[in-house]
């Protein structure tokens, strides 16, 4: 049975229609065929899906499509604009903040979300905390401290 | 996950009914916990009911001496709020603290009270400052709310509406991490309130549970050095591989001298 | 140009997709009419299938096909292999039980495959997959590998009696018992190297696909080394003619040696997507990859280290039981006797070694290669029972392991365990990480510490490895089934640019950046011109994949062999162009040139001629500019370096923080010094889970696995880590034509030892004396009371 869902999705209406069941990330890389958002674990640990709800880093394997439904959805496909990298994206790149590239995107969506958060300003410290959400076995994190730490900077000059 | 009928209702009132009606009916709140025991397949509800379109359940406001916050306000909500920072700086540092960025901005106050995990953070804050629950039929006391491991005095049907916390002289949470899951390993709520001095703990035993001898000797020395001999007895306690019952029983001892020496 | 070259600090080619989500991984694939895999996994340790019935299963909605064992037996699917034959003591090789790929009459471990489930849909496979009736009957386990031998254990497998899969040992006995005998001084020491869960972040996953018009199977799947797969596939599992089964590992998230393997799932997806002649995706959900997914270490060791008066060291024993799991995994049997006995001279002059393996199987997970593979658990061993020598010796620890380093000026330097350094310089690398780590302001820092209330140690390991897998010649006299040189192509399109194969495979290490650094350099050739393309068997030459450290050592070599031989044919063409003799022409920054003229052709010149050879000498070459090597080591490399770690304990909690971690290793030369530090923060952070977070528990008594999950499997953390000081030591290797070395895996090699030698430096003046990883802050907690409550009675 399923039934009709439609959110914006990096600024373009998205509809479809889901089983009840369907989770959030299931609905953007299957229906969607957004495949940059991933998954990497079942007990909304690792943090490879977030994505940002309505300008808020969420877990997407561990919300509906449904309770999606009229929300304003942006992936890691929606960041570069015009061909240029956002610059948490660039931050990432200069610092080699990533290896796999399979955390990556839901990395820099998180990384994005906290730098907000705590508009503009972070430490290391904060930094490492606020990504505890967000699992990576290739970096030991190091690089991508530094790269989140120059991406928030890069941020407020740019006022992104 | 289980197929299941999908309910958004827009009132406390047509949530009820849908319950009602539903053969096996389930409330979603945040889903941080249930959504990730549906892919288990550990529960099979035939109808989940989504709060978070209900307005009466939002919302976080000081009432008179208590801040009064709606179910579905979510941890994030809570931590940033000024309101509860100002009144309550310990509740709002505990919501900081609860699973990581991404469960904050999706997890909520009544669903984590009303799911009772024993290593959740929330029910130390409720019973340390000795809050009110109000659901749907009617007001129930922090003490008589958590009766075990996943258990509420909660009646089939029943919604919680808000949580009145009084606010307290002073109060501060200690939590100690499960390395992995990062859920409470052991938690210590203390508050100097109004009506006396209360610790909580979460996470080290089935449920959270309030220790008198600490509560005892804080109100006559409200101070970390008051407790820090104070042991609690590691019967009925928690015990699998990231912590015996006598580390979690130390840890409280622990956590208790750090909140009471943080409190403010 | 130069700016793009070997040894410049490079942005990766590879992360602008994958910073864009815009990889392919093999679970972003969506063929046409595409099904979906589920496997029906055993829950017991070990149980008999008395029946199964899929009856139910077979007609739920949107199934497709259900298979069991009794189905693979009929159509004669093989047994999964184990690819390195390891001789024991009497020269027997080891017990090789059979593994099917799915359970025929007995499930070994939980998470054992017992029916594959193919339906439309994911969730309708695993809604089927609940309708299929197992009957068990339950059987006794055995879990802990030093109870595996007993007698009366629970046993595996008809043909391994006594759970033993062999009895190896490597050195000469009767040295080491006679320098034990002289000695005066013996340090004794017993260990677990606890067990790991890799956790690729990736989960492993599969997509198979058969083309019945041609007979061609199309195999996506998550490997690190796809050519091998194939080769596995097709001669011992699924007899498939090689030239009809294609392997594709496209964008693979992550590997640490739990993606070499040929696994179940698979083969499974393999064989059945002709059966039912659709496309068939599988990826495991993360609670399969923990029961499903090869293990790492799992060693209960005893270690004996004997030295003279001054504390040189005279000989060292190590007997040594390593966990096999419940069937043998691709290259289980190498890992606790090739890659791990030959590594216990260390860094250290010790005349006298002897080691004794006996690998055992139990009803767990099969455990393999991670990430270092045998090496760290070698290295565990010499360098706890160096610094608990120094310990009891009352010497300081960096001076112990002064006085029994090897020479810089021994190399060639045979060890006693069969392996042949080539070069080193193992004081250096020491002397640079002491001052680093400022070793001799520790001291000072320890009293601070001690003055909050803190106990605060530090602990040292020098390490050495044996990478760049591998000599064919050397390994095939070990036992291994395969060669392990690499391959390479280095083909120019007409327009000038060029497409790169290798054999290797990128799941992270930045291949297509560092490799096309070695062409850039060696040919002159833009970075942006060149192309790396690897992970597919219909485009790349066959190679041996990435493991082992090898990828720059072995397919780097390879690569820079292709273009010389572009080079020596372009001088062929130049030569012509320019009217003059081969001879006479020196190729430099991509022109090739007249010696001490000014004549020159530019490459690009020289390669369109080859495609365009209207004025050319096809008398003497052929058209064309496409050249192949493969590259066959003379040696290992062996990498080196001393990682110092320093830590600060709370004892009111057991929490241990890490104060300060340095690292200086030895890599030969360096291609892209910001990937190479990647590389080892990311081996450190491993090797600092295992010491202190990580932890692959069974229950003992059911053999369930507790740790199935990241509710309970400590996966490090951005705040569980510190930032790292990286240093290097360069001594070039000198048998590879780049002077490499490989650093993928030195950080988890190093970094345990280095963590535990600090936790024992911290608590030693409490009264602890021993503890094992991992260092959990319950596990230091409770040394710290047993030793108090030792002390009161004392």
């Amino acid at each position: 049975m399923s039934v009709s869902v439609s959110m914006k999705v990096n600024g373009k209406t998205a509809t479809g229609n889901v089983e009840p069941r369907t989770l959030l990330v299931q609905f953007i890389r299957e229906h969607l065929g957004l495949t940059g958002t991933h998954v990497g674990c079942d007990t909304s640990q690792c943090g490879a899906c977030v994505v940002h709800v309505d300008g808020k880093s969420i877990k997407s394997c561990t919300m509906l499509a449904l309770r999606a439904d009229g929300a304003d959805v942006s992936t890691i496909e929606g960041l570069a604009k015009d061909g240029t990298l956002h610059p948490m994206q660039e931050a990432f790149r200069e610092h080699h903040g990533l290896q796999c590239g399979f955390c990556t995107p839901g990395m820099v969506m998180s990384a994005i979300d906290l730098v907000k958060r705590h508009n503009y300003k972070l430490d290391e410290k904060t930094v490492r905390h606020g990504l505890e959400g967000n699992l990576c076995r290739c970096t030991g994190y190091h690089n991508i401290v530094k790269a989140v730490l120059a991406g928030a900077e890069a941020m407020q000059a740019k006022g992104v | 996950m289980y197929d299941f009928q999908y309910h958004r209702p827009k009132s406390v009132a047509d949530a009820v009914a849908a319950l009602k009606k539903a053969a096996d009916g389930k409330l979603i709140a945040g889903g941080q916990t249930l959504l990730p025991t549906l892919k288990m397949r550990l529960a099979q509800p035939t109808d989940l009911v989504d709060l978070s379109g209900v307005p009466e359940l939002r919302g976080i406001k000081v009432e008179g001496n208590a801040v009064v916050i709606g179910a579905m306000a979510k941890h994030a909500e809570v931590s940033a709020s000024a309101e509860v920072q100002k009144a309550i700086p310990a509740l709002a540092m505990l919501a900081s603290e609860i699973g990581d960025a991404q469960v904050r901005n999706m997890g909520t106050l009544g669903g984590s009270i009303a799911n009772s995990d024993p290593a959740a953070d929330y029910p130390a804050a409720i019973v340390g400052l000795n809050a009110t629950i109000k659901t749907n039929e009617r007001t129930i006391a922090a003490d008589d709310f958590f009766k075990g491991i996943f258990t509420t005095a909660l009646k089939e049907g029943e919604v919680i509406i808000s949580v009145s916390f009084p606010v307290p002289e002073k109060a501060a949470y200690m939590k100690f991490d499960n390395p992995a899951s990062r859920f409470a390993m052991v938690g210590v709520f203390v508050a100097k309130l109004a009506g006396g001095v209360r610790v909580a703990v979460t996470g080290a035993g089935p449920s959270v549970f309030r220790v008198k001898a600490m509560e005892e000797a804080l109100a006559k020395d409200f101070s970390g050095k008051a407790v820090e001999n104070i042991k609690v007895p590691t019967t009925g306690l928690n015990s699998d591989i990231h912590g015996s019952a006598e580390y979690r029983a130390h840890l409280v001892t622990v956590m208790a001298k750090r909140a009471a020496d943080a409190a403010k | 140009m130069s700016e793009q070259g070997i040894g410049k600090r490079v942005v990766r080619k590879e992360d602008q997709r994958f910073l864009t989500g815009k990889g392919h991984y093999t679970d972003d694939l969506q063929r046409i009419r595409q099904t979906h895999a589920y496997f029906l996994r055993s829950p017991h340790a070990h149980a008999k299938i008395a029946r199964i019935d899929t009856k139910a299963a077979q007609s739920a909605p949107g199934v497709v096909a259900v298979f069991t064992g009794a189905d693979t037996a009929a159509a004669k699917v093989g047994s999964l292999i184990c690819g390195w034959v390891v001789k024991d003591k009497h020269g027997e090789p080891h017990k090789a039980p059979p593994h099917p790929a799915l359970a025929v009459d007995t499930v070994r471990h939980v998470g054992d495959t017992v029916a594959m489930v193919i339906a439309e849909t994911e969730a309708q496979a695993k809604d089927a997959a609940e309708k299929i009736v197992v009957d068990y009957q339950e059987l006794p386990a055995v879990i802990n590998p030093a109870k595996a031998l007993d007698k009366g254990a629970a046993q595996l497998h008809a043909e391994a009696p006594g759970n033993l899969c062999y009895d190896w040992e490597l050195g000469d006995r009767a040295a080491v018992d006679a320098a034990f005998a002289k000695a005066a001084h013996v340090t004794k020491i017993d260990l677990v190297n606890n067990r790991l869960i890799p956790n690729a972040m990736e989960p492993r996953a599969a997509a198979a696909e058969y083309d019945a018009g041609s007979g061609q199977y199309t195999l996506w799947t998550t490997s690190q080394n796809p050519h091998v797969t194939r080769l596995v596939l097709s001669a011992f599992v699924l007899g498939i003619p090689e030239h009809k089964l294609r392997v594709i590992a496209p964008d693979v998230g992550g590997g640490f040696g739990s993606k070499i393997f040929i696994y179940a799932e698979e083969t499974l997806l393999t064989w059945a997507s002709a059966k039912v002649n659709r496309p068939i995706k599988w990826t495991a959900e993360r609670n399969e990859s923990f029961v499903s997914d090869a293990h790492g270490r799992d060693h209960v060791t005893h270690a004996e280290l004997a030295m003279d008066k001054d504390g040189k060291f005279l000989a060292l024993k190590v007997d040594t039981i390593a966990n096999m799991g419940a069937y043998l995994s691709t290259f289980a049997t190498a890992v606790p006797t090739y890659l791990y006995g030959t590594l216990l001279a260390g860094q250290y002059t010790t005349p006298a070694i002897h080691v004794n393996v006996r690998s055992v199987f139990t009803n767990t997970a099969p455990v393999d290669a991670y990430r270092g593979a045998g090496r760290p658990e070698a290295t565990f061993v010499l360098e706890r029972i160096v610094e608990q020598a120094a310990r009891e010796m009352k010497i300081d620890k960096a001076e112990l392991r002064r006085r029994n380093f090897i020479a810089t000026d021994a190399y060639p330097y045979q060890t006693p365990v069969a392996l042949a350094y080539d070069s080193g310089n193992y004081a250096g690398a020491l002397k640079k990480a002491l001052e680093m780590a400022d070793y001799d302001g520790f001291e000072k820092r320890r009293a601070d510490s001690k003055a909050k209330g803190k106990l605060r140690g530090i602990g040292l390991s020098a390490y050495i490895e044996a990478c760049g897998l591998a000599p064919s010649a050397v390994v095939g006299s070990l036992g291994a089934g395969v060669g392990q040189w690499e391959s390479a192509q280095v083909r120019f399109n007409p327009t000038g640019n060029v497409q790169v194969y290798t054999g290797s495979h990128s799941h992270g290490q930045g291949h297509e950046t560092t490799f096309a650094q070695l062409v850039s350099t060696q040919l002159g050739v833009p970075l942006d011109q060149v192309e790396v393309i690897h992970g597919d068997t219909a485009s790349v030459p066959f190679g041996m994949g990435t493991y082992g450290s090898r990828s720059l050592a072995v397919g780097g070599s390879a690569i820079v062999k292709a273009c010389d031989k572009i080079i020596a044919k372009g001088k062929k063409i130049a030569a012509h162009m320019l009217e003059a003799s081969a001879a006479d022409i020196e190729f430099k920054n991509g022109v090739f040139s007249i010696a001490g003229t000014d004549k020159q052709v530019p490459l690009g010149g020289v390669v369109f001629s080859a495609y365009v050879p209207h004025n050319y000498p096809l008398n003497e070459v052929e058209p064309g500019m496409d050249e192949n090597a493969f590259y066959d080591p003379a040696n290992f490399t062996y990498p080196a370096g001393v990682h110092i770690c320093e830590i600060e304990i709370d004892p009111d909690t057991g929490v241990s923080t890490i104060a300060k971690f340095t690292a200086v290793d030895d890599f030969g030369n360096l291609v892209n010094p910001m990937i190479v530090e990647g590389q080892v923060h990311g081996g450190i952070g491993q090797g600092i889970g295992q010491a202190l977070l990580e932890h692959g528990v069974y229950d003992e008594k059911s053999g369930q696995l507790l740790t199935g999950s990241y509710m309970d499997y400590t996966m490090p953390r951005a705040d569980d880590l510190p930032s790292f000081d990286v240093g290097y030591q360069v001594t070039p290797c000198p048998h590879n034509p780049l002077g490499v070395k490989g650093c993928g895996e030195a950080g988890a090699i190093a970094a345990p030892a280095a963590v535990m030698n600090a936790i024992h430096d911290a608590l030693a003046p409490v009264g602890v004396k021993s503890i094992d990883m991992p260092a959990t802050s319950s596990r230091v907690w409770q040394a710290i009371q047993r030793a108090n409550t030792k002390m009161a009675a004392e």
